[in-house]
């Protein structure tokens, strides 16, 4: 985005922009410490604050934190078990870490003048290739060159079978890109829309801005929805993408 | 016709691609609806299919929305 001026830094996108809070140099990158690598900080210290006050005193009947964090727990876990079988459970750490982090993010977004770090598609599309990465790359370690036979599916006539291996391969290979844009579109679209919302409240004289102003905190609450739905989708995804690499039957 | 004046409508006609994700949204949570309403016990073992088919749906449309925000501001 060029810079237009000052009223670009009111406009319902500023919202997004990259701000260098301390600047580094890294062997000729620039690694600066941005307001999106602080709000990634906060996520952490949020998450290991939550999760550490929630098991302190581990009781047999749990507080209010410690059942807040054996809920997201087992519903992660039903999660993995659901789609990857129980042996799928050694890759439960992982998908968990992808869930909270990715929820905090979002919710961390939606504290009014915060940053939404998912917001930015870089960072999803990062989420999204390691996903891709790592769930390829254990098909290849369980299964050989015999993963490729994902791309085979079997009863398919063999004139149509050149033309299938072309379409999953395709749909393989667009797998990280529509997982990245899915999260990193519904945050974007979500928070602009707040901000034209806004705007409009802003705007309109004292008798209109009930409207719209009501209608923000409405939406206010369909986005709280949007983020925690997100994060579970992008989870379920990886789960999905996961179980086609470990147990490979479509 | 002015280059920026084509960007803005080329921009709104990608956004025509929401339109099919709309329709697919509506239709996978209609007969979700439908199908709950009939047998409602079966409905909880369904959700996680409902969202699954939700999220592919509004990917296809997010596409569409993507490539909108590439012309507006790529």
């Amino acid at each position: 985005m060029a810079a237009e001026g000052a009223h670009e830094d009111h406009g319902p996108i500023a919202q997004f922009k990259i701000n260098k809070i301390y600047d580094l140099n890294l062997f000729g990158y620039d690694v600066s410490f941005t307001n999106s690598s602080l709000f990634m900080v906060l996520a952490l210290a949020v998450i290991l604050a939550f999760l550490l006050f929630a098991s302190r005193d581990r009781s047999m009947v749990p507080s209010r934190l410690q059942s807040m964090a054996e809920l997201v727990y087992e519903f992660i876990a039903k999660m993995v078990k659901d789609n990857l079988g129980p042996e799928g459970m050694k890759y439960f750490p992982w998908v968990f870490s992808i869930f909270i982090f990715i929820l905090v993010l979002n919710l961390l977004g939606m504290i009014p003048g915060g940053f939404t770090v998912t917001s930015h598609i870089i960072v999803t599309f990062a989420f999204a290739a390691m996903v891709w990465l790592v769930a390829t790359g254990i098909g290849f370690a369980k299964h050989g060159l015999g993963y490729l036979k994902l791309f085979v599916p079997e009863g398919v006539p063999l004139l149509l079978l050149p033309l299938i291996v072309v379409i999953e391969l395709i749909s393989y290979f667009i797998r990280p890109i529509s997982h990245s844009v899915r999260l990193f579109a519904n945050m974007m679209a979500g928070h602009t829309m707040l901000k034209v919302f806004a705007g409009f409240a802003v705007m309109l004289p004292w008798w209109g801005k009930i409207a719209p102003a009501g209608f923000m905190v409405a939406f206010t609450g369909l986005e709280l929805v949007v983020a925690i739905l997100q994060a579970f989708i992008f989870t379920v995804l990886t789960c999905i993408y996961l179980n086609d690499a470990v147990n490979m039957h479509h | 016709m002015d280059a920026q004046a084509a960007k803005f409508i080329g921009a709104g006609l990608a956004c025509f691609a929401l339109i099919g994700a709309g329709i697919g949204i509506g239709n996978i949570f209609g007969n979700y609806l439908s199908g709950a309403l009939r047998n409602p016990s079966a409905a909880p073992g369904q959700f996680t299919n409902l969202l699954i088919g939700f999220a592919l749906a509004e990917a296809t449309g997010l596409f569409g929305l993507l490539v909108a925000l590439l012309i507006l501001f790529g």
